[in-house]
């Protein structure tokens, strides 16, 4: 009897997502999508006593494999996981769909086992199956979402197999140990690179992201939700683990902060707004591992608790309206806080948090990493996160609800969001208070950070500080709506990144492939010919009739036995000469 | 009892067959008489030569004085970790192909040529133990020549089933005659050079001598080229293609599996315990000569396979580009090497002697003989069709087959000579046996019954062949997949003892 507590909680939650897939009856499955996440995080709470545990270790072909691993890193993402599977699994319960159901557990436990594993191998297992078990949840999405599918599912597996080559490098150079750890860039050379980029893929790196905005607004409306939660949270956990204090990801992060502040300020489809603030949300983070001072890393384990939680919020609230009007487009919603009433209260509670208000969730944890970038002296990616926080405000704090709930009335009269996605919802924006609530509240967070910290967010110059900044961005909004200088919200297709493989890429592919025919044909023609004379050529000597083959009469084999013997005299004779 | 079988069973499987030919050949045409005689036979001497191989495991290698004259000047059967696999591997598939006898020889052989052929049957038995057991020189020749003889009457048998079996038979027995005559002029040479016919003397001697003279290195030439010959190395295999396809089922399967199989032991036993890779001669001769043509022929032969129209034919051709491996294994000169050929050796004994036997089964109730005619056999005979395909596997080489185990093992003795060409033509040789055996298995297995093999409704009849005949055919089968899964353990252990005893030093 193996202990039951030695296996990977994440498993359980996978092996309900199989149990999902073979089930007719909806009501089971949704109750293994809320119950399987609490499990885990029992099991977690179980197996885990504020020390490193290490679990699960067997070895394949001479690898030492630890497949479980929860110290106080790895039991944020633990916990997170398991908090967003329930609250998604809860936002999902209207949704009668087998696919998402069982695509959703199986790629909540492989997020969950993923962080919760000590080896590259196991990490690049349910690295490849999250990329597996959530296209499903893209191709949710309809028809039009099928290509946008095939292009995110080879981007993840690209991803993959770019970390088991650089785990594979890494392991090489380490003499065969293969626990995953710091790796850094240093002293690993091409395979610290390699893992860096695999996990730039998955994290949304600058020109490594455009899987993110291509995918996420395809996906179906609860499928989206569900996979913002865990891919790029996912890659931070790794980078966090593998390249903390790395110098470089300081710059990557801070461009990642400012990019998408530009293209969500333009884009029309507010799920695709909101892939580009994930984006820049995401940036946060990794400039936070850059730095790498224990406040930061405080800062970007906060962030993250928190960022999964508003960020989902946002989507769902979006996904409401989605759910209830048919579209998420900017220029034909608005004026729906007349009929949504509830689900604007808690957009705004998200879009206040992700904007870091004070008194709401990220306020404390983005203040933590801009802090350590103070304190690290960093001035320039300092200015640059704080131009992003700006942003920030502009296009998820202001457009996301104003287009959607005030602006200019589109007309629409809708009835409020379904029970269900309103309670989801609202543990979503309960959490976002409390977790940033002054009296008390925060130190929960604390408590989940793996340093000790007695950061205080409140005081008096912090709270103006980041008020002033949040007003002066209102009032940029209200200056340039004024004016009509804000780019108004229209029916059109921003250009990113993605144009490079979506257009460019595609057009060479195809007229590559045109020409190729063309010569394919010729060629065809020709290695035709050759292989059927060969094949003829064999064919008449070695067929029954061929010469090599027909019956030969006694004479001459007789001969090419004396032959023979004649040969092997001679070889002997030279030999022994 | 077992305690009589045991100081003289090395004797007993030789001299039982020997005397019980004499007396099946006089026995009354009743029908299944002298089949059950032999059959009887068969299994004592299957038997026995397991007490032997058991008794050579628990004491070592042992020597049995004939009349209690001692060698060199006696006659005397030398049983060590080398022959007594074989003896054993020799007995059991005569039990196996006689088993199979009864109804294949009822359909193949005229009743009145029954007995005789029983008669020669067990006379090939003989001379092959024989031949493998004996420590004489011009013993071996004289068991070669009794299981020579009775093969060329037992496959000019097939007669009544094919005329050309009469010219294939002649054709055999003029090369295989020029193949004995080759050896026994080879012997004749060596005991000029050592004046001694018993081949541990003779070992003795020519390693005193350091490789001997000139008169060796020439009996060493005809004794490899008459071993050639008769153990069907390309390019001397012209007889073999022939004598398979048109001799009975029963006659092609035991040959198949033992004939070839006994020249090749003849050859490990010359090679290397008589002459010894340490002689310059024998070393080049091997390395370049043997390997080239093995090499050579496994693909050439497997290609003459690949096009054959004939199933027995294409089985036929394959055994010469399987001989090709066992030689390679040879060539290499190393404990490995021969691990490997040796291995080969039992496997495509097993292997082939079970395609045999299919095909035979098929002709058996659809008179098939060319691949074409193949068509939906899985349908009308799916344990023979099952029987073959496992078989076919094993042949390739795919995995958990014992094909498998033997070319895993011949592709790493190469390796370890750093012989990574052989290694490729290891692989290319066995695309091609995907290639042959493939073309069969496709045609039984995709193409429609024929509509004679329809019944009235309109749906495939089963006409599955007889217990009697499926019972071998599934038990080599099931023997294939059992040392490809389990082979590891027991086979390989008997394999590395003869590898140790005919190569102490280790090899080059």
């Amino acid at each position: 009897m193996i202990d039951l507590l030695q296996i990977n909680p994440g498993l359980w939650v996978i092996l309900a997502g199989v149990i999902a897939a073979l089930m007719p009856v909806g009501p089971v499955r949704k109750a293994l999508a809320i119950g399987a996440p609490i499990l885990a995080a029992f099991l977690i709470f179980t197996i885990y006593d504020s020390t490193e545990v290490l679990a699960g270790q067997f070895s394949v072909l001479g690898v030492e494999l630890t497949t479980l691993r929860i110290d106080n890193l790895s039991v944020v993402w633990g916990y997170l996981f398991c908090l967003a599977g329930f609250i998604n699994a809860v936002y999902a319960l209207h949704e009668d769909s087998w696919i998402t159901d069982s695509s959703a557990l199986v790629y909540t436990g492989a997020a969950i086992a993923g962080v919760l594993s000590g080896d590259w191998l196991s990490l690049f297992l349910f690295w490849e199956l999250t990329a597996i078990s959530s296209v499903f949840l893209v191709w949710q999405g309809g028809a039009h979402a099928y290509a946008a599918g095939i292009r995110y599912l080879v981007i993840q597996v690209l991803s993959g197999v770019l970390l088991l080559a650089g785990a594979v490098m890494f392991a090489g150079a380490n003499g065969g140990d293969w626990t995953f750890g710091y790796v850094g860039l240093e002293t690993t050379g091409a395979a610290g690179w390699v893992l860096l980029i695999a996990m730039g893929i998955k994290a949304g790196f600058p020109m490594l992201h455009m899987w993110m905005q291509d995918a996420y607004p395809k996906a179906s409306i609860t499928g989206t939700v569900i996979l913002a939660s865990f891919t790029t949270k996912f890659a931070i956990y790794a980078l966090a683990r593998a390249f903390p204090g790395t110098d470089i990801l300081i710059w990557i992060g801070c461009i990642m902060t400012c990019f998408p502040v530009f293209f969500a300020v333009i884009e029309n489809d507010l799920r695709r707004v909101l892939a580009y603030s994930l984006n820049n949300q995401l940036g946060f983070m990794v400039a936070g591992i850059g730095i790498g001072s224990t406040m930061a890393m405080n800062g970007v384990v906060g962030q993250v608790f928190v960022h999964v939680i508003f960020k989902g919020l946002l989507f769902m609230s979006i996904g409401a309206v989605m759910y209830r009007v048919g579209t998420a487009k900017a220029s034909e919603l608005g004026g729906l806080f007349r009929s949504m009433p509830y689900t604007t209260v808690l957009c705004l509670i998200g879009a206040g948090s992700i904007a870091a208000f004070p008194l709401l969730a990220a306020f404390v944890t983005k203040a933590m990493i801009l802090q350590a970038a103070i304190d690290a002296k960093l001035w320039i990616p300092f200015t640059m996160m704080l131009f992003a926080s700006a942003g920030v405000m502009e296009h998820s704090g202001i457009k996301v609800p104003h287009f959607t709930f005030f602006a200019h009335d589109s007309g629409r009269r809708v009835k409020e969001a379904p029970w269900n996605m309103l309670a989801a919802m609202s543990i979503a924006a309960v959490l976002c208070i409390v977790l940033a609530w002054p009296w008390g509240g925060y130190d929960i967070l604390y408590s989940l950070m793996p340093y000790e910290t007695d950061y205080k967010p409140y005081t008096w110059d912090h709270v103006v500080f980041q008020l002033q900044l949040l007003f002066a961005a209102i009032f940029a909004f209200n200056v340039l709506k004024r004016f009509k200088l804000y780019p108004a919200e229209r029916r059109a297709e921003v250009v990113d990144a993605d144009v490079l493989y979506r257009r460019v890429g595609k057009n060479m592919a195809v007229w590559t492939d045109a020409m190729w025919t063309r010569l394919g044909a010729r060629l065809k023609r020709g290695r035709d010919r050759a292989t059927a004379s060969v094949g003829r050529k064999l064919s008449q000597a070695f067929s029954p009739a061929g010469r090599m083959s027909e019956a030969a009469p006694s004479g001459l084999p007789a001969i090419l036995t004396a032959g023979l013997l004649a040969v092997v005299l001679v070889v002997a004779y030279i030999a022994a000469a | 009892m077992s305690s009589w079988f045991i100081s003289h069973g090395a004797a007993f499987i030789v001299i039982l067959p020997l005397l019980m030919a004499v007396i099946t050949a006089l026995l009354p045409a009743v029908r299944r008489l002298a089949w059950f005689t032999a059959l009887i036979v068969a299994v004592l001497v299957a038997l026995v030569a397991f007490i032997v191989l058991q008794t050579q495991i628990d004491v070592g290698a042992f020597i049995y004085r004939m009349g209690g004259w001692e060698p060199p000047h006696g006659i005397s059967l030398a049983i060590d970790a080398v022959n007594a696999p074989i003896a054993l591997l020799i007995a059991a598939m005569a039990v196996f192909t006689l088993i199979y006898a009864e109804p294949a020889v009822d359909s193949e052989v005229q009743r009145k040529k029954r007995a005789p052929f029983y008669a020669a049957f067990l006379l090939a038995v003989a001379g092959l133990i024989g031949m493998v057991v004996t420590g004489d020189a011009f013993n071996v020749f004289v068991f070669l020549e009794v299981s020579s003889i009775s093969t060329y009457t037992l496959v000019a048998m097939g007669a009544n089933r094919d005329r050309r079996a009469l010219s294939a038979a002649f054709n055999y027995l003029i090369l295989g005659s020029i193949g004995a005559t080759f050896f026994v002029i080879g012997i004749g040479f060596l005991y000029a050079e050592t004046g001694t016919l018993n081949m541990a003397d003779m070992q003795g001697i020519l390693a005193n001598l350091d490789g001997g003279s000139r008169a060796a290195q020439v009996g060493f030439g005809f004794v490899l080229v008459g071993l050639g010959l008769k153990l069907a190395m390309f390019p001397l295999h012209t007889w073999l293609p022939g004598a398979y396809a048109y001799s009975p089922t029963v006659v092609t399967a035991f040959l198949a599996s033992t004939a070839t199989k006994a020249a090749l032991y003849l050859l490990y036993r010359f090679m290397f315990t008589v002459f010894d890779p340490s002689f310059d001669y024998v070393a080049v001769t091997l390395t370049y000569v043997v390997t080239g043509l093995a090499v050579i022929g496994m693909i050439f032969a497997s290609l003459q396979a690949l096009f054959q129209t004939d199933a027995r034919r294409t089985l036929a051709y394959s055994s010469v580009a399987q001989v090709g491996y066992m030689l390679l294994g040879i060539g290499l000169i190393s404990t490995l090497g021969l691990v490997g050929s040796y291995l080969h050796l039992i496997n495509h004994a097993v292997v082939k002697g079970g395609l045999f036997l299919s095909l035979g089964a098929m002709w058996y109730r659809f008179g098939i003989t060319r691949i074409s005619d193949m068509a939906g056999l899985a349908k009308t005979m799916p344990i023979t069709t099952a029987a073959f395909t496992v078989l076919a596997f094993s042949l390739i080489g795919v995995p958990f087959t014992a094909g498998f185990v033997s070319k895993v093992a011949l592709a790493e003795a190469a390796l370890e000579r750093g012989w990574y060409w052989a290694v490729a033509v290891i692989m290319i040789a066995s695309i091609l046996a995907l290639l042959y055996m493939g073309r069969m298995m496709m045609v039984a297995y995709f193409s429609p019954p024929p509509a004679s093999a329809m019944g009235e409704d309109g749906r495939v009849v089963r006409r599955e062949a007889p217990l009697l005949m499926l019972l071998p055919m599934v038990g080599l089968a099931v023997t294939s997949v059992l040392i490809g899964v389990r082979g590891n353990v027991y086979l390989a252990e008997v394999s590395e003892n003869a590898a140790r005893v005919l190569l102490p030093g280790g090899g080059l």
